[in-house]
């Protein structure tokens, strides 16, 4: 086991275009990706999650910093020197092979012995369940067994780390928890280092070790799905992953002070609270150490029930209470009720 | 009553158009098909079937000779100018887009604009100048001249099928340890294969069928099957030119027809 890290980005600029017109997908961002972890890439479309893989996988060459896999660096190798395979959106396996030859095709071109492509083709199609279709062309399988082949076909060269790049974003959603779940399984089987990019929150914090969560560009926050969640840097961090609401704060004598004059104890720096709506207890009116509130209204949701509070000082705030047996979260639109945050649920942050 | 969709088929004269245009196409070849079934000498009057100019034409040695000879110049100039331009296909297509490289596209399709009779004439000059210095006359400068003319007929489909294909097939092989080469040989060649197939079939009929520029290259001896022929209008015409024709009709149909088949969209 070796003790170096499996990715090491360093100030990696990514330009395209020239002079003013240059955009820049990737901004001044470093980042460390352990051995064998489970690291997503978390952002919306354009915040450049996809650019970074490219340039890990040697698809692009960044505009200045450095790209080190496995403690070397390969800023400027091409693709097919780098010991990283990737899974492709569109799945690119390719459509005059079979699915056995595909997954056999890192290896023949390292131009390994015939019997070895054999065998490891036929592990490979074991490991994901797929035995039975080694002899079939790929235009003849669904996209799930389309999925599963072009996995088959990036492991089986044994990469030092595997790009996954929205590998499930063509899957309807019953097939995708599925795939989620393999994936999970076969990161842990074969402990290779696995990067996946998605922009799809859920996704990331029920699979990753670590997240780390792009925007325009840069790198907002890395750290685990709980850091990520309870510990947002930033609001876009904040409102990215997961709902929470976000309040104005000033200073106050033991805590921050609200608009609406209530004085609440937050972790952290910054103008503005937030709190996640399943963070609260609501309790009956004027109960001490509770903000007064009245009901909006109310969204039932099934597993729970979500609630539009008004502050006295005009501030919205929701909260997400948990949908009893009778499904009837015993609140009225209209009604007066005290909110108080859970220890430790408020935060501050900076905007 | 429900209102109608245009339809260009319902405009005034549309049928009568349709009916002229097809007979102008058509006619004439059922006419020299059926000619080439006569009995008698004429191609014009009828005096009943017979497959005698079918098996006159097998015979003539001049045919046979020709046909060789056609046969051996379109093969050679189809694989020549089906590798020039599946090199070309690929220096346009597979990098980015350069200076001049409309320019590159005019000068490789040159030859669909060059009236023929200017490049038969340029190449009869030139070829004539090299004829005398070398001393060579063999079917070289034929071939060599085909397959020049033949290159923008091999270019467009294989451009066309490169332009087709999901780069991201290209990135994941690199992405497999391909190296440049390997690519090429195990994934960009072998699904430009049609392509490669339908561009060498349609420079093999263009060459088939060239009189002008085989006309003013060809030396003493070296008629092709349609100089041949051509030679045979100026003497008497007789239906054996029409069974020729027939025969080469037929042969252009069938690599007309694979050429579609491989280069239509899979649905």
């Amino acid at each position: 086991m070796t003790h170096v890290n499996a990715i090491e980005a360093r100030n990696t600029i990514k330009a395209f275009g020239q002079g003013d017109a240059a955009v820049r997908a990737l901004d001044d961002v470093s980042v460390t990706i352990r051995q064998g972890e489970f690291f997503t890439l978390l952002g919306p479309s354009g915040c450049g999650k996809t650019t970074l893989l490219r340039l890990i996988a040697g698809f692009e060459m960044p505009s200045s910093g450095m790209i080190l896999i496995d403690g070397a660096e390969v800023t400027n190798l091409p693709p097919n020197r780098r010991p990283v395979n990737t899974v492709f959106q569109s799945y690119a396996l390719f459509p005059h092979l079979t699915v056995a030859e595909n997954v056999g095709f890192a290896l023949k071109m390292q131009g390994r012995p015939k019997a070895e492509i054999t065998e490891t083709a036929a592990r490979m199609l074991a490991l994901v369940k797929l035995e039975h279709l080694a002899g079939r062309k790929v235009a003849q399988l669904s996209g799930g067994q389309q999925q599963r082949v072009a996995l088959a076909r990036a492991l089986a060269p044994q990469p030092k780390v595997l790009l996954l790049d929205e590998p499930l974003s063509a899957l309807d959603l019953k097939l995708r928890k599925e795939m989620q779940v393999e994936l999970k399984r076969l990161q842990m089987e074969t402990g290779i280092t696995f990067v996946f990019v998605t922009h799809d929150q859920e996704e990331a914090l029920t699979m990753s070790d670590r997240i780390g969560v792009m925007s325009a560009g840069k790198l907002q926050q890395v750290g685990s799905p709980r850091d990520i969640y309870t510990r947002p840097v930033n609001r876009f961090v904040a409102s990215f992953i997961g709902e929470t609401n976000f309040l104005p704060v000033t200073p106050s004598q033991g805590g921050v002070k609200l608009g609406c004059g209530a004085v609440v104890v937050a972790e952290g720096e910054g103008s503005t609270l937030t709190i996640r709506p399943e963070q609260m207890r609501l309790v009956a009116a004027g109960e001490p150490g509770t903000l007064p509130a009245q009901v909006e209204n109310l969204v039932y949701f099934g597993t729970d029930t979500h609630l539009n509070l008004r502050l006295p000082d005009g501030e919205l705030l929701t909260a997400r209470v948990q949908s009893p047996p009778s499904g009837d979260a015993g609140f009225a639109a209209g009604q007066a009720i005290g909110v108080a945050f859970l220890p430790g649920a408020a935060r501050l942050i900076r905007d | 009553m429900a209102e109608r969709r245009f339809d260009i088929a319902r405009l005034p004269g549309f049928a009568t158009i349709a009916i002229a245009a097809f007979v102008v196409l058509y006619v004439p070849i059922f006419t020299l098909v059926a000619f080439s079934f006569n009995g008698g000498n004429s191609i014009a009057v009828w005096s009943g079937f017979s497959l005698r100019w079918y098996t006159d034409a097998w015979a003539n040695e001049a045919v046979k000779a020709a046909t060789i000879r056609s046969l051996v110049i379109a093969s050679s100039a189809a694989i020549l100018a089906t590798t020039v331009a599946t090199m070309a296909a690929i220096g346009t297509t597979r990098r980015r887009a350069f200076k001049g490289q409309t320019l590159i596209y005019v000068a490789i399709n040159q030859p669909l604009m060059v009236p023929e009779i200017v490049t038969a004439v340029a190449l009869m000059i030139v070829f004539g100048i090299v004829k005398q210095a070398t001393g060579y006359q063999g079917l070289g400068y034929l071939i060599l001249a085909h397959a020049a003319f033949c290159v923008p007929f091999a270019y467009l489909p294989i451009r066309a099928r490169l332009e087709g294909m999901d780069l991201s097939l290209e990135t994941a092989a690199a992405d497999l340890y391909a190296t440049p080469w390997q690519c090429f040989r195990h994934v960009t060649l072998p699904l430009l294969g049609p392509g490669i197939i339908a561009g060498a079939m349609l420079a093999f009929v263009i060459s088939l069928d060239d009189v002008v520029i085989t006309e003013f290259v060809k030396s003493g001896g070296q008629d092709t099957l349609p100089t041949y022929m051509l030679g045979q209008m100026r003497r008497a015409i007789t239906p054996e030119v029409n069974a020729i024709s027939t025969l080469l009709l037929m042969l252009t149909v069938v690599l007309l027809t694979a050429f579609f088949l491989l280069t239509r969209k899979k649905a």
